[in-house]
């Protein structure tokens, strides 16, 4: 007895100091909520900088504002207002509202460098016929009512340069003015579009952007309390993500934990066995944690969300403890004997399956499969080992006998239940050979905690504004920026010539605004010495009602663009350009990586197959067309496939295992054959409510066979011996059930869609293992039938 | 241009009173809709000859109007409400007029006046009238600075409701003149 109690001493000892090491890692433990981890582990380069462009690129930058309510001008002003409060912001790279802020500064960089920049400056331009031809163009354009904004230019851009650059930058389109203001179409809504300096993934950093935002348009609202804000972007997504998975976190795990409090009051009648059954909870959860914390570097919060679904399933162990110890005698050494190996099973059945999650290429799904693995593992170990020597001598809950009876009349009608329980598995089993073909939901989009309303909001300010959706891209990769830069140069030209076709209503690229030092030098060489230029020019007037007299501004700026120092990436500073260019060009793991999005011509798609015919054509290496939506999809869709690959196998190794231990492949398919009519059954449930399935459903479906295993194992392991299920072992299994009902049921009703998805597939699914465990494991009633 | 069989019945009863500016601006608005042909001519300082163009103007209230250039290169003019869009060729532009106040200036004095939109010239230019209705000239003088800085005057005249001679005066002394005529094609 004393080498017992020294035992329990060491065991309660090192129990502490584990508890105590978890909280030091927790203490130490980044949780993060965005998106990344239930973004695919990318395994390509061009799916990684897929994967990036979602989190830190150009878009996820993006914060898109409308102003709503009031009229008009104060619409319009507050736009103003606003804008004017957050250009002085360092926060934000840029503010854009359609008021001319950048234009002197972009034009005078356009301008100052046009023959730098300008694609049309070849030899050819600059020789008598290209000229002539130059000068006759520019003189019909001055006939044209756009010949107003030109004509001062004529003596120093004869060749019109400045208004092919102008061209390139202000294709696509723009949203509307009112009162000097970007307005959505219809009139309704003032628009702004920031850029901030943080990328979208640094949620704090979006979050303070919004408070800016916010903060601006209040004070210069002040006057107009009837105009309203309203933002969205990827970054504004990920702060309402963030705030509802914490707030929802904490709300269900408060909800979940009293739930379950309550049910354990009402079974238990006392405190103290309320407290001592929450110990293997608690253990497990810190375990939990601190094990994703030192796997994953960091925790995500819908792991978190899992956790106190959790609770449901590792509060069970201590009920069997509990619950099953003889009441008369209340030995935990005889319930160790007795149910452990059983519980110690159905633990084991249950890692293997959350194993497979482990494999996983969805980050989020395997930090779910090890906190859930190593929470489990904790929970059962402290109740076996720590537990008992916690109970006070003369530890009692109340007498659950009674409905430990009732429940045992009842399972000893449940064998006649079988025939019954045919017609809804039946009816399960049709249902899903229909849906068949959709049961799966393969959108990355299905992931996603943004809710319906938001995004529709999203879509509208996007329309409205003509922001870029950036879903084509055209990715040029090269060893350095100047080789990038070229490249993306000749890909230019080759997009220039889709556009001309009426392929593409535009597209951004890097080297516009910033040409490689090559082709620089090359428009360079193109221009002729002064003296060379002005002969030219004598014979090129000739037929045309100039004099070459008037071009002398021409020829001199053209000489000094001869010996202009060559453009580099800090003259763009202080320009719009400067955002573009650092958005569009992108330096990784020293590669140099040129983004060009594509703009679909209004009311049509890209037909992707020309544009790739079209790059491939060209022979240039490492030039990528990819259609961002289609790819994560893919992605996605791929990942799915996996999961429900690696969750088969998971399956399949529950039953080696159970094999293995069994012997008796009667015996594992007695214990399997209730899970799998559960799983059906609940599978087929959620898609005649309308629901497709998403890798969610399948970690609720894996949770399903984990814990209704513990189920389908005592029934066996009570038939396995030849005493039917005892009454009191009924009752421990009703009460366990329950209280993972009570966990993953106020999962049901998150409005996350993530856990969303597990708790309306756990709740049900665990109620009908039990149920179809109780149906389906009682050989002994039925045998003499047979015999 | 804009001829409509209404134009007698308006002016029947004006030739009993004073004819002024509102009775002019009455007998345009109540034309919904016209055509013409036009020839432009810009006298350009810095071009030793005239540059001519040619085309056909479409005006339909209240606010399209649209310029089809057919020499000396096909162009077309289209503008709806703010929005302005040029195709020349391959190229496309569609601006916002707000962003160009010189361009909206010129495009509102016409507009303005063909929907005998009183108001909407007020805005933005003083308002002179010379003539009778059967021979009139309205000129139009910028009142913002910024504007008048671009353009000097705009003198547009006409006949009756019909306009047929829009000349706008830039401040840097060049100038255009366009005139107009009704399609000899009956409707």
């Amino acid at each position: 007895m004393t080498g017992l109690r020294r035992r329990g001493i060491r065991a309660i000892a090192l129990w502490l100091v584990f508890l105590v090491a978890c909280g030091v890692i927790i203490s130490r433990t980044h949780f993060t909520t965005d998106l990344s981890a239930f973004l695919p582990r990318s395994p390509t380069p061009e799916q990684k900088l897929l994967m990036d462009q979602l989190r830190d690129g150009l878009t996820s930058r993006l914060i898109l504002v409308g102003i709503e309510g009031a009229d008009v001008p104060t619409r319009a002003r507050l736009s103003k207002q606003t804008a004017s409060l957050l250009r002085a912001d360092p926060a934000f790279v840029a503010v854009n509202n359609g008021e001319p802020v950048n234009t002197e500064r972009d034009r005078a960089y356009l301008f100052n460098h046009r023959y730098l920049l300008s694609p049309a400056v070849t030899p050819a331009r600059f020789d008598v016929a290209g000229l002539h031809a130059a000068l006759s163009d520019t003189i019909d354009l001055l006939s044209s009512p756009a010949g107003l904004l030109v004509k001062s230019m004529l003596p120093r851009d004869p060749t019109g340069e400045m208004p092919r650059l102008l061209e390139q930058f202000n294709g696509g389109s723009q949203p509307i003015l009112l009162d000097g203001a970007w307005a959505s179409r219809d009139g309704a809504r003032a628009l702004l579009l920031t850029q901030t300096r943080a990328p979208g993934s640094d949620t704090d950093a979006q979050e303070l952007a919004m408070a800016a935002i916010r903060q601006a348009f209040d004070t210069a609202a002040g006057a107009a309390p009837s105009a309203k804000l309203v933002m969205t972007g990827p970054g504004v997504f990920s702060v309402t993500a963030r705030n509802t998975i914490q707030s929802q976190v904490s709300r269900l795990s408060i909800i979940g934990t009293a739930l379950i409090a309550t049910l354990l009051l009402l079974v238990y009648r006392s405190f103290t066995a309320l407290v001592l059954g929450l110990l293997p909870v608690i253990t497990g959860a810190l375990t939990g944690v601190a094990a994703v914390s030192l796997g994953f570097g960091s925790v995500h919060g819908i792991t978190l969300g899992f956790g106190t679904a959790l609770i449901g399933e590792a509060v069970d162990y201590s009920i069997y403890l509990f619950v099953q110890s003889e009441h008369e005698s209340p030995d935990q050494q005889r319930w160790v004997e007795r149910f452990w190996p059983t519980i110690r099973l159905g633990v084991l059945t249950s890692i293997v399956g959350f194993a497979s999650l482990l494999l996983s290429g969805f980050p989020g799904l395997a930090q779910l499969g090890l906190y859930a693995i190593a929470g489990l593992v904790a929970a059962a170990t402290m109740t076996r080992f720590v537990l008992p020597h916690l109970l006070p001598r003369n530890f009692r809950i109340h007498d659950v006998s009674a409905i430990g009876a009732r429940l045992a009349g009842w399972t000893r009608r449940a064998a006649s239940l079988r025939r019954l329980a045919a017609v809804p598995l039946l009816a399960a089993c049709i249902v899903l050979v229909l849906n068949r073909a959709n049961l799966w939901n393969d959108k990355i989009s299905s992931l996603s905690p943004v809710s319906p309303a938001d995004v529709a909001l999203d879509t509208r300010l996007r329309a409205d504004l003509g922001a870029p959706d950036v879903r084509y891209l055209v990715v040029v990769t090269a060893q350095s920026r100047e080789r990038v830069l070229h490249a993306a140069g000749q890909v230019d030209t080759l997009l220039q010539t889709q556009v001309d076709q009426g392929e593409l209503a535009g597209f951004e690229s890097p080297s516009r605004y910033l040409p490689d030092l090559a082709t620089q030098r090359s428009r360079q060489a193109s221009l002729p010495p002064p003296d060379v230029l002005e002969t030219r020019l004598a014979q090129a007037v000739q037929g045309l009602p100039v004099r070459a007299s008037l071009f002398a501004p021409f020829v001199a700026e053209v000489a000094a663009a001869r010996t202009q120092p060559l453009l580099r990436s800090a003259d763009l500073e202080r320009t719009s350009m400067a955002m573009a260019v650092q958005a569009l060009l992108i330096e990784q793991n020293h590669q140099w990586n040129a983004l060009l999005p594509l703009t679909a011509p209004e009311g049509a798609g890209i037909n992707a197959d020309r544009i790739r015919a079209a790059l491939g054509a060209t022979g240039l290496p490492n030039v990528l067309f990819v259609d961002m939506k289609a790819e994560s999809d893919r992605l996605y869709s791929g990942y799915l496939h996996e999961a429900i690959a690696l969750s088969l196998g998971g399956l399949g190794a529950i039953v080696g295992l159970l094999l293995l231990v069994l012997r008796s492949p009667a015996r594992v398919l007695r214990i399997v054959a209730p899970l799998g009519a559960a799983v059906i059954t609940v599978t087929a449930g959620l898609i005649a409510a309308g629901q497709q399935l998403v890798i969610l459903h399948l970690v609720g479906l894996l949770l399903v066979v984990a814990v209704g295993s513990n189920y389908a194992l005592f029934f066996d392991h009570s038939t396995g011996a030849s005493a039917p299920v005892s009454p009191r072992t009924l009752a421990s299994m009703l009460f366990a059930n329950l209280t993972t009902v009570a966990g993953f049921g106020v999962l049901a009703f998150s409005k996350v869609s993530i856990l969303q998805a597990m708790g309306i597939t756990v709740a049900p699914g665990v109620i009908l293992a039990l149920i179809y465990a109780a149906i389906f494991a009682r050989p002994a009633l039925v045998r003499p039938s047979h015999a | 241009m804009l001829a409509t069989s209404l134009a007698l019945v308006t002016l029947s009863p004006s030739a009993f009173a004073a004819w002024d500016l509102q009775q002019l601006m009455d007998a345009l608005a109540l034309n919904k809709s016209g055509r013409a042909t036009f020839v432009e001519t810009k006298h350009i300082a810095m071009l030793d000859l005239p540059v001519e163009s040619s085309g056909e103007l479409l005006y339909t209230a209240p606010d399209r109007l649209e310029k089809r250039t057919l020499k000396p290169k096909p162009e077309s003019m289209i503008v709806i409400g703010d929005e302005l869009s040029i195709e020349r060729g391959r190229q496309k532009f569609r601006v916002q007029l707000q962003a160009y106040p010189e361009l909206a200036a010129f495009i509102d004095s016409i507009r303005g006046t063909l929907a005998g939109d009183r108001k909407a010239l007020e805005r933005h230019f003083r308002l002179g009238l010379e003539g009778s209705a059967e021979r009139w000239t309205l000129q139009l003088q910028p009142i913002d600075a910024d504007m008048l800085a671009v353009i000097r005057r705009i003198r547009i005249s006409g006949a009756g409701d019909q306009v047929d001679r829009i000349e706008i005066s830039q401040s840097d002394g060049d100038r255009s003149v366009m005139r107009m005529e009704k399609p000899a094609a009956p409707r």
